[in-house]
Parts: C-alpha cells; sequence; structure tokens
C-alpha cells in the first residue's frame, strides 16, 4: 500500500465539522464586507444624483488652470490635469529620495556616535534623538516654514555664505556648472570608471578565493572612477565654466536655486527621520555579539576590517528591515507638505479636489501613488533585505 | 656567595577608575582625538551659551505687552510674553472663555486616567469600568446642557483637551479591532485572512492625510442621504481605522511570539478557539506587546497634530488660531511655536520613558 499509516481516517462530512463551519464563518464575512460595500457605494452614488456630482476620471484631460511653484517638468496652467497630477508626484518623489539619503546618512552618524567614547558626543547624540522624535513633525515642518519666510532675511540683504551660496526668505541660490560637452564627458568616463572597477572587484575577490591573498578594492576602485571622470573632463577641453548667482536689487540672479517650501519640507523631514534611523542603527550595532568582535580581533583582522566584515554584515540584518519602514514613513509623512504649499502630490490633489469637487477621484489618486510608492520601496528592500540575509545551506 | 636579600620595587597602587576625575580622563579625554573633540564642542558651548541666555532670559519680555515685545526684537530678546497672553487660547482653542474650567478639568480627569491605566497594579477588570466612566465624564463635563451648564457644540472644542482625547479614544477604540485583525491575519481561513491583510495592508501604504480627507471629504459621501455626521466622529472613525491597522500588526508580533504549544496545550484541554485565545493566547501575547503598543500611543499622539489640516483646532490649530489673527501677535509666532512644543515633548517623552520601563519590567523575569 502507497498510503501512509499516519494518514488520519477520512471524517465523515457533517454540518458540525470543522471545515464546515469555517466555510460557513467565511461566506457571512465575505457576505457582510460585499454588504457594506454595497451599501457605501448605493448611498455614494444616490448622494452624488441628488447633489449633481459628476463622477469619473475624464476631467483629468481637461486644462487645470492653476500654476505650479516647483517644476521639473515644463507644465503651464494650460496644461491638463493630469499633467498638474504628474509635476505632483515628481515633486513628492524628489524630496522622498534626497530626504532618505540625507536621513540615513544623518541617522547612521548619529547612531554610530551613540557608541563614541567621548561622553559628550554620546550626550549630544541621545539629546537629539529624544529632542527630534519626541515633537511632532508638522509642528516641525511649520516651525521651519516660519523660520525660512520670516527670521532669514528678506531679498537686498541675502545672507552670503563664501559668496556662492546665497540664503535668504526666497530660499537658498547656489552655483552650478554650465552644462556642455565636457561634463558630459566626465560624466562618462567616472561610469566607465565605475564599471571597470566593478570588474576589477569581482576580480580581485576570485584571485583572494584562489590564492587566500586580499587585494586593495577601495582604493583602486575610487582611483577609476576620479581618474575616468578626469579624463573625460580634460577630453571635453576642461570646461570651468560656472553659473555663480549674484545678489540682485529684488532677488538673487543666476545659479540655481531652491524654494524655502523645498528646503522646509526636507529640512524637516530629514531632522525628523534621522532621529528615528539613528535608533534603528543603535539598536542593529547593539545586536552584534561583543564576542563577535572580539573573536575578529583574535583572527588579526585590523579595526576597520572588524567593522567591514564581521559587525556590519550582521548589524545590516537587524538594521534593514525597520530602516525600510522608515524610508516609508518619510515618503509618507512628505504628503504634510501639503500644510506649508510645497506642491507634492496631495497639495495637487487639493487644489484639483477644490475645483472640481471630485473628491472621490483626487483622494483616490493620492492612495494609489503611495501605495505603489511604498510596494515599490518595499520590494527594493526585500531584495537587498534577501541578500543580506544569512546564507544558510 | 651568599647576597643581600634585594627586595623589588613595590608595585604602583591600582589605578582609580571610580569617581568624577578617572570618569572625566575616560570618557572626556580618553584619547587625543576625544579630548579635541571635548574641547571643540565645550568652546562651541561656551560661544553660543551667552548669546542664548541674553535671548532667552536677560533680554527676554515676560509680561503679556506686545509694545515691550516689539522693543525685545529690535535688541533680540525673546519674546514669553506672547504665551503669557495667549496660552488660554491656545490651549483651549475656541472654547467660550468662562467656561474654560470645564476643558481643564475634563483634561486633568483624562490624564489621571492614562496615569492610573500604566502603573500595573491598577491592571484589574474595574479598570474598563474607570474608563468608561471618566470618559463618559469628559464628554458630558465638554459637552454640557444640562445642570446649569451651558452647551457647548463640538465645532468650539479645541486645543490640548481635543488632542488629548482624540488620542486617547482612537487607541481605545482601535484596540479591540486590532486584536481582531491580528487573530483574523494568523486565522486558516483563507477569506478572513486575506480580509485582513488587504486592510493592514491598505492602511499602512498610504499616508494619515489620505484617510483624514477621506472621513473629510468622502465620508458624507458614503452615508444615506439626509444624515450628517460630526466632523469630530468621522475624524476619530478615520484615525481609529490608521491607528487599529499598526496596532494589529504590532498585536501579531505578540502572538507570533507565543510558542505554538500553548495553543496545542489549550486545544488538548477541550477548549474552544476563542476559549484558548481568550485565556490562555492572548494574556501572554498582549503583555509583550505593551511598550508596542504604547509607542503606538506615542505616535498617533504626535499625528493627532494633522487634524489641523481637516479643520479641527487641536494643540497645533489653535495656536495658529489664537495668533493669526492677531497683528500685535502675529510676529512672535515662532515663540509660541516653542510652548506648544515643549507641551507635545513633556507628553511624549514621558511616554517614552515609561514605554522603556515597562518593557524592562516585563523582560525582568528573562534577565537575571
Amino acid at each position: 500500500m502507497a498510503v501512509s499509516a499516519s494518514a488520519p481516517p477520512k471524517q465523515p462530512w457533517s454540518w458540525r465539522s470543522r471545515a464546515a463551519r469555517s466555510v460557513l464563518y467565511q461566506i457571512i464575512a465575505l457576505g457582510m464586507i460585499g454588504f457594506a460595500i454595497w451599501f457605501l457605494a448605493h448611498n455614494t452614488m444616490l448622494n452624488m444624483r441628488v447633489r449633481g456630482i459628476q463622477s469619473g476620471f475624464g476631467f483629468l484631460s481637461s486644462p487645470a488652470g492653476f500654476d505650479i511653484g516647483e517644476l521639473l517638468i515644463p507644465y503651464d496652467s494650460n496644461d491638463p490635469y493630469w499633467r498638474a497630477f504628474l509635476v505632483g508626484v515628481i515633486n513628492t518623489l524628489r524630496v522622498a529620495i534626497i530626504g532618505t539619503v540625507l536621513a540615513t546618512l544623518l541617522g547612521t552618524l548619529l547612531g554610530i556616535g551613540r557608541f563614541s567614547r567621548n561622553a559628550l558626543v554620546r550626550g549630544l547624540c541621545s539629546a537629539y534623538v529624544e529632542v527630534f522624535r519626541n515633537v511632532p513633525v508638522l509642528l516641525q515642518l511649520l516651525m521651519w516654514y516660519l523660520f525660512m519666510t520670516t527670521a532669514l532675511p528678506g531679498p537686498g540683504d541675502e545672507k552670503s555664505i563664501l559668496g556662492l551660496f546665497f540664503l535668504s526668505n526666497g530660499g537658498l541660490s547656489y552655483p552650478v556648472p554650465v552644462w556642455g560637452p565636457g561634463q558630459a564627458l566626465a560624466l562618462a568616463g567616472a561610469l566607465a570608471g565605475a564599471l571597470l572597477s566593478w570588474l576589477w572587484a569581482r576580480r580581485a575577490r576570485r584571485l583572494f578565493e584562489q590564492t587566500g591573498r586580499p587585494r586593495p578594492v577601495l582604493w583602486p576602485s575610487l582611483l577609476l572612477i576620479v581618474g575616468g571622470a578626469l579624463a573625460g573632463w580634460g577630453l571635453g577641453g576642461a570646461p570651468t565654466d560656472w553659473n555663480i548667482p549674484a545678489p540682485g536689487t529684488f532677488s538673487v540672479n543666476g545659479g540655481s536655486s531652491l524654494t524655502p517650501e523645498f528646503l522646509s519640507v526636507l529640512l524637516g523631514l530629514v531632522l525628523y527621520t534621522a532621529s528615528y534611523i539613528a535608533e534603528v542603527v543603535r539598536a542593529g550595532i547593539a545586536s552584534v555579539p561583543l564576542g563577535q568582535t572580539e573573536a575578529a580581533s583574535a583572527i588579526g583582522l585590523s579595526k576597520g576590517q572588524q567593522m567591514r566584515l564581521v559587525a556590519l554584515p550582521q548589524a545590516l540584518r537587524v538594521i534593514i528591515p525597520p530602516l525600510t519602514n522608515q524610508f516609508l514613513n518619510l515618503t509618507k509623512n512628505s504628503s504634510l507638505a501639503v500644510a506649508i504649499g510645497y506642491p507634492d502630490v496631495v497639495s495637487i490633489s487639493n487644489t484639483a479636489l477644490n475645483q472640481t469637487g471630485r473628491a472621490i477621484e483626487c483622494i483616490t489618486i493620492i492612495m494609489a501613488v503611495y501605495l505603489i510608492t511604498s510596494l515599490g520601496t518595499s520590494a527594493l528592500m526585500n531584495w537587498y533585505n534577501q541578500r543580506a540575509a544569512i546564507k544558510e545551506r | 656567595m651568599t647576597s643581600n636579600f634585594q627586595p623589588i620595587a613595590a608595585r604602583p597602587a591600582p589605578v582609580r577608575i571610580e569617581g568624577v576625575g578617572p570618569w572625566v580622563r575616560t570618557n572626556l579625554f580618553g584619547n587625543w582625538a576625544s579630548s579635541l573633540t571635548t574641547l571643540a564642542l565645550l568652546g562651541l558651548v561656551a560661544w553660543w551659551l551667552p548669546g542664548f541666555l541674553r535671548w532667552a532670559f536677560v533680554d527676554a519680555v515676560f509680561v503679556p505687552k506686545a509694545a515691550l515685545c516689539q522693543a525685545a526684537r529690535e535688541t533680540g530678546g525673546a519674546c514669553w510674553g506672547v504665551v503669557a497672553e495667549k496660552y488660554r487660547l491656545i490651549i483651549f482653542g475656541r472654547y467660550p472663555y468662562a467656561q474654560q474650567w470645564r476643558p481643564a478639568v475634563a483634561t486633568v480627569a483624562m490624564v489621571a486616567l492614562l496615569v492610573v491605566s500604566c502603573i500595573r497594579v491598577f491592571w484589574r477588570p474595574w479598570l474598563a469600568l474607570l474608563w468608561a466612566a471618566v470618559l463618559a465624564f469628559f464628554f458630558a463635563l465638554m459637552l454640557g446642557g444640562f445642570a446649569g451648564l451651558e452647551a457647548v457644540t463640538t465645532d468650539r472644542w479645541g486645543g490640548l483637551p481635543l488632542t488629548v482625547m482624540v488620542a486617547t479614544l482612537s487607541i481605545v477604540l482601535a484596540f479591540p479591532l486590532a486584536v481582531l485583525v491580528a487573530l483574523g491575519r494568523r486565522s486558516h481561513m483563507p477569506a478572513i485572512k486575506t480580509i485582513c491583510v488587504i486592510y493592514v495592508e491598505l492602511i499602512r501604504g498610504v499616508p494619515l492625510i489620505s484617510v483624514l480627507f477621506m472621513a473629510s471629504f468622502m465620508f458624507p459621501l458614503f452615508m444615506p442621504p439626509g444624515m450628517s455626521i460630526d466632523v469630530l466622529i468621522r475624524v476619530l472613525v478615520g484615525i481609529t481605522l490608521f491607528s487599529a491597522a499598526y496596532m494589529a500588526e504590532i498585536v501579531r508580533g505578540g502572538l507570533q511570539a507565543i510558542p505554538k504549544g500553548q495553543q496545542e496545550a489549550a486545544d488538548t484541554l477541550g477548549l474552544s478557539y476563542w476559549q484558548a485565545q481568550r485565556k490562555v493566547v492572548l494574556p501572554q501575547a498582549l503583555a509583550l506587546v505593551v511598550p508596542g503598543i504604547m509607542n503606538n500611543f506615542i505616535a498617533i499622539f504626535k499625528d493627532t497634530s494633522l487634524i489641523t489640516i481637516v479643520s479641527l483646532y487641536e494643540l497645533t490649530g489653535s495656536m495658529g488660531l489664537a495668533l493669526d489673527s492677531d497683528s500685535d501677535w502675529r510676529p512672535f509666532k515662532l515663540t509660541a511655536y516653542l510652548f506648544i512644543t515643549a507641551i507635545y515633548f513633556i507628553f511624549c517623552f514621558s511616554m517614552s520613558r515609561y514605554s522603556l520601563w515597562i518593557e524592562s519590567q516585563l523582560s525582568r523575569s528573562k534577565n537575571r
């Protein structure tokens, strides 16, 4: 007989069996949910008919009719709504991506700082974390915005930093290189250098596994990238033109600039999220047992190697999942930009909602944008987490 | 051949490692890099402290006189007078001025209830009754309309009472829902599991502000025609649904930490599913997640500041309300922000300390 002896005997079917009951419960639950959805949808239809509200996403192709202060793609008020939403999504992503990078850097520094041998550094890092974590992020954004727009000098007497950066209540102006073939070649050179250093890292690893002799990776890679960039720059005629901002009577001319709205959203989100990331990093480092570093030291690894090869890979496993949550929180908190008028997707949707009255469509767009961003970030971080996870057989 | 006995030199006394001096030596001047950092930081403080003291105390104005504050602005002093002038408006919002003892008493009762609930000796069934009583007292006192108390509609509520009430009530209401959803997410029934997963992931994927927009703009459309619900209740429902999704994940973490043997043992005893959850699994799981729930409460307490965006004037909103319409005091809004920042900080910081303390209490059996 091929049937395993331990298989339980098939129970005769009855209404009182567990399987039957669970089917019944599920049908009841689905029925209730279905009824609730039907009830809400029915009421919504009825209300919309009574109030004469139109529905559908058709409005997306009609002209938006409002201007947006912050643009990365060309847009004017005659453009359709979908383009306004696109501008909003790009603005959200812009502040989320830059904010994520900066918050990770600052948070990591603060988290490591809490293990410093210097008591003052330790104390300052924990004071920072406690202060910024325990005040609502909305309040912080509002305060930064108020500070930027009232406490900073007005146009005409901007605060100059080295004569290159100018800070006023109109924002921050900074110099940018004049874009030319030289810069393009420099970028291409840097990319080529990165490719070469990736190849060298692979080869160095193979050589190390074959011979047991470690080869330097970090310095040759840096050399290749910087060398590539310099070579490209030299080939392109070594352009040195910079577009440096110059203060005029009413505003700063030239250069590139960041608006006070963008600066306050970025600053508020970065400082707030960094305090959480610092805690995540601290917990991760604290989770690696001291014996690991001691063992690494016993087999003769240098301090840097102990950190890079033994402590960090183990800490990262603990750090990554909560770090992902912080990235998602930062992205979701960027929706608070609406409170200070930074034109992110929530702000644009809010304007569109007030103009067209299509509450359902506009709120659906907001939710869809954040859901897609959240799922995308989680997918990316899950992929990275799998790479960092323990490899067991 | 005899040589005189020559004792070797006595060892030096051991280095003292306790007391202030050695602590400073190891923690502030351990090596040259550490010493340099210490000196640099102390230098920064010395450079910055006199100016700060001058701004905050010496040149500051503490009396509610706008003219003095204007003058202090020229000399670079803080204007704490704005707090002295507006504190009642900031803390109680638009609640009728003569009746503001009512929100004060109600808030004190609510905070006292929270403090009592934090003490483990009081974790008894009668605590639930106390909660019901205090919540009823809070709403009765705030609404009024009986025993000679003037009736005050919810649109006049504001400030700290609103912040405390929204945070507390949404957590209390979210808790049972969160337990159900957490159990549902671990259920073997695919339909129930799917519903719970979709609910949790959907809510956790969107920002609170979109949920509040939904409560504010879409909720009226969901109701049968002719029926309108107070905006405060709509927002409460929104925040409750939002925090329930996060709390469900915390509770699920607690459920996962309970060994499978506990459930199996309960099954062996012949307990039904609900009996097993109620008597065996949940008491252990919920004790584990108290710190997590506390952190969730802190998050919700901070997030209540968002309801100012949908025109409910809690602490952040009432501050704007108090100053925006008054051109004498509007220039000192940043100082008023510092005041409410301090209020939020005191609440959240003490709660986070409590959370740490309770965590160490709960794991006491494990660290010995």
